[in-house]
């Protein structure tokens, strides 16, 4: 199976990993520039919807802001509360980090170009998103304050009451792609007339998009970090750069959230048939192209929604997540079945 | 080589972070190795060519069951159980019955025969993927056990909010 | 047979992992390296708006995230369950349906009881 050697002497396997750890390279060199420019983006939509102008000091319109956010986050002193639990007081950003950033090893940015195109690869990042919850609950515990506490008790049931239906609202998908490979499902979306399963799937994608917003502790559902409740909510006690891998960890859940969406309900890389027919050139754009401009779109919403809603109630945050999302997803995956039972009555063997 | 060297690793994790998440005196550090207890025992499945089964080991082990222990613990008050020297005065009896359980699993070791060859090769499972193949074996041979299952759900529903809600309005 | 198997499709993911952890471990060693270190007993004091922090930290909390925790893993057990009946469905055909109906009703069952108890109700 495996080849003594290959190119230039060097064993096939070597070859293998290499080519491995340049693709990771490439994919976390440019999820961290979005991650980096991700709160750019933020700060100036947020501030022209607030009629303000963003940063504009660094750089020529503060476009070098993140740079220098990030440069201090290295600089800034380490504060380790006397009583807290050190190993997970360490540990604890390292795993939400983890947790986060291996994700995108299953997520393909456009055709073939994925880290690991594995057979469970939408179960994979369930499992990493169920282990996200690990670094909010172990850093507020070990912090030894209450504030981090409160935080991170309100966080961890909040991520799993909205873990139920944001795993659900894919179950959809999974019906019409019969796949759990993203690559496949995307694949089978261009097949499919619309082009995108939003068309089919308008039910499931809303649950999705209403769960992946608490499941990222993002505005309207920020209430883990509440400000005028809880300071900074389960990352109060942690500053300079542990403080930073909480918040690159946070914004690259967004980025898997938003990704996830292209890829299940938007159709990823690819373009709708009835789109190419029209406009036959559009073909040649590179599929990483449309990937992008959806993903952009898809976290413009995420900001546009915090710039726009009031924060809600925690027993308003719990009753929407388990008395109308999880109906509803219910609902949306007896609805697909029924239908795909009526079109494919006898089933396809 | 490569499988056996994985399977040795993997097995000498679990052993020792299984004796280090029982003999903790800190119930969080516990916690912590047997989540990576469970992260090997999924180590240990997709050498088995469980992929699914893998996946749902993290899901709801490390994701869901762990979450549970943590929020008893974090209602537990730590401080007062670190200074003990320790916790649980019945362990020679935990003991006796724990070493019980491994004649019983030895006996069994010794006079177990593997049976036939069932359809879901290697070459088999790389064809249909096994996800595909636990929904067509659950959902037609297997449907009884499949609803039956559904009711245990339901007892631990009703389980857990009969037990957690004493004051019904 | 057992162990004649190798995952090689998961190499990257393991690499990956491995990659993460560093990128963790490595961003907070540069962090170590280049940072002032200056603490004083106020400082690595407790936050609490600037008092003296009093009491314990961890306090006892509503039993409400107890039943929200157990419904969590029972929901969970349930979607595990029904990834790979939406991905065989094509195979399995009416049977399946009926199956999954019925096992989402028993389980709506449970769902209508934990509702009228007010298990997902906060106060």
């Amino acid at each position: 199976m495996i080849p003594e050697t290959a190119m230039f002497g060097i064993p096939q396997w070597l070859w293998t990993i290499a080519v491995i750890i340049v693709k990771i390279a490439i994919v976390l060199g440019g999820v961290m520039l979005h991650v980096a420019y991700a709160t750019y983006f933020e700060r100036k939509v947020i501030g022209r919807m607030q009629n303000r102008l963003g940063p504009m000091v660094v750089g020529p319109y503060g476009i070098l802001q993140p740079i220098a956010d990030g440069i201090k986050s290295f600089f800034k002193e380490d504060i380790i509360p006397t009583n807290a639990d050190k190993p997970i007081f360490f540990m604890a950003p390292i795993l939400g980090l983890m947790a986060a950033l291996s994700s995108l090893a299953v997520v393909p940015f456009f055709n073939g170009f994925v880290v690991a195109n594995i057979n469970i690869g939408l179960l994979f990042l369930f499992a990493m998103s169920s282990l996200a919850v690990y670094g909010v609950i172990l850093g507020g515990w070990s912090s030894n304050s209450k504030y981090s506490f409160l935080g991170a008790l309100r966080a961890s049931a909040q991520v799993i009451s909205y873990e139920v239906p944001l795993g659900l609202s894919l179950v959809g998908v999974m019906l019409m792609a019969g796949s759990l490979n993203i690559t496949d499902i995307v694949n089978a979306q261009s097949r499919y007339p619309g082009g995108m399963y939003i068309t089919a799937q308008w039910l499931g994608f809303f649950v999705f998009v209403v769960s992946a917003i608490a499941e990222t502790n993002r505005s309207p559902f920020d209430l883990p970090e509440a400000e005028t409740e809880l300071i900074a909510g389960f990352f109060t006690e942690y500053s300079g750069m542990r403080f930073a891998l909480f918040f690159m960890a946070e914004y690259t859940g967004m980025i898997i959230m938003c990704s996830i969406a292209v890829l299940c309900f938007l159709g990823g890389w690819t373009l709708p048939p009835f789109v190419l027919k029209l406009m036959p050139f559009l073909g040649a754009v590179p599929g990483v192209v449309w990937f992008a401009m959806k993903l952009y779109v898809c976290i413009f919403f995420y900001y546009w929604i915090r710039a726009t809603l009031p924060r809600y109630r925690y027993d308003q945050l719990m009753s929407i997540g388990w008395k109308v999302l999880i109906p509803l997803a219910l609902v949306n995956i007896v609805i697909t079945s029924l239908i795909k039972m009526l079109v494919h009555p006898t089933g396809t063997p | 080589m490569i499988n056996q060297a994985f399977f040795f690793y993997f097995s000498a994790v679990i052993v020792a972070t299984s004796l280090l998440a029982i003999t903790r005196k800190n119930v969080m550090h516990g916690v912590l190795y047997m989540l990576l207890l469970f992260f090997h025992i999924a180590g240990l499945y997709l050498f088995l060519n469980a992929e699914f089964i893998s996946a749902v080991q993290v899901i709801v082990y490390a994701g869901a069951i762990m979450v549970l222990f943590l929020f008893v613990i974090m209602l537990l008050n730590l401080r007062d159980d670190i200074r003990k020297k320790q916790f649980i005065a019945t362990w020679p009896m935990g003991l006796l019955v724990s070493s019980g359980i491994l004649m019983v699993i030895l006996m069994a070791m010794l006079t177990i025969k593997t049976g036939a060859h069932g359809v879901w090769g290697i070459a088999q499972l790389e064809r249909v993927t096994q996800t595909v193949a636990i929904g067509t074996v659950m959902y037609t041979q297997y449907l009884f056990p499949f609803e039956v299952a559904s009711l245990v759900l339901l007892v631990a529903i009703i389980g857990a909010i009969v037990l957690a809600k004493k004051r019904i309005k | 047979m057992p162990g004649t198997y190798t995952p090689v499709g998961y190499l990257p993911v393991l690499i990956f992992l491995i990659i993460a952890l560093g990128f963790g471990l490595g961003s907070l060693l540069f962090g170590y390296i280049l940072r002032p270190r200056r603490p004083y007993d106020e400082k690595l004091s407790t936050y609490e708006s600037g008092m003296v922090p009093e009491g314990e930290p961890r306090q006892k909390f509503s039993v409400q995230y107890y039943i929200i925790a157990i419904l969590f893993v029972v929901f969970d057990v349930e979607a595990v369950f029904l990834y790979p009946w939406a991905v065989s469905f094509d195979k399995i055909g009416l049977y399946a349906f009926i199956e999954m109906i019925l096992f989402i009703v028993v389980l709506v069952i449970g769902y209508i009881y934990a509702w009228r108890k007010d298990a997902f109700l906060w106060d």
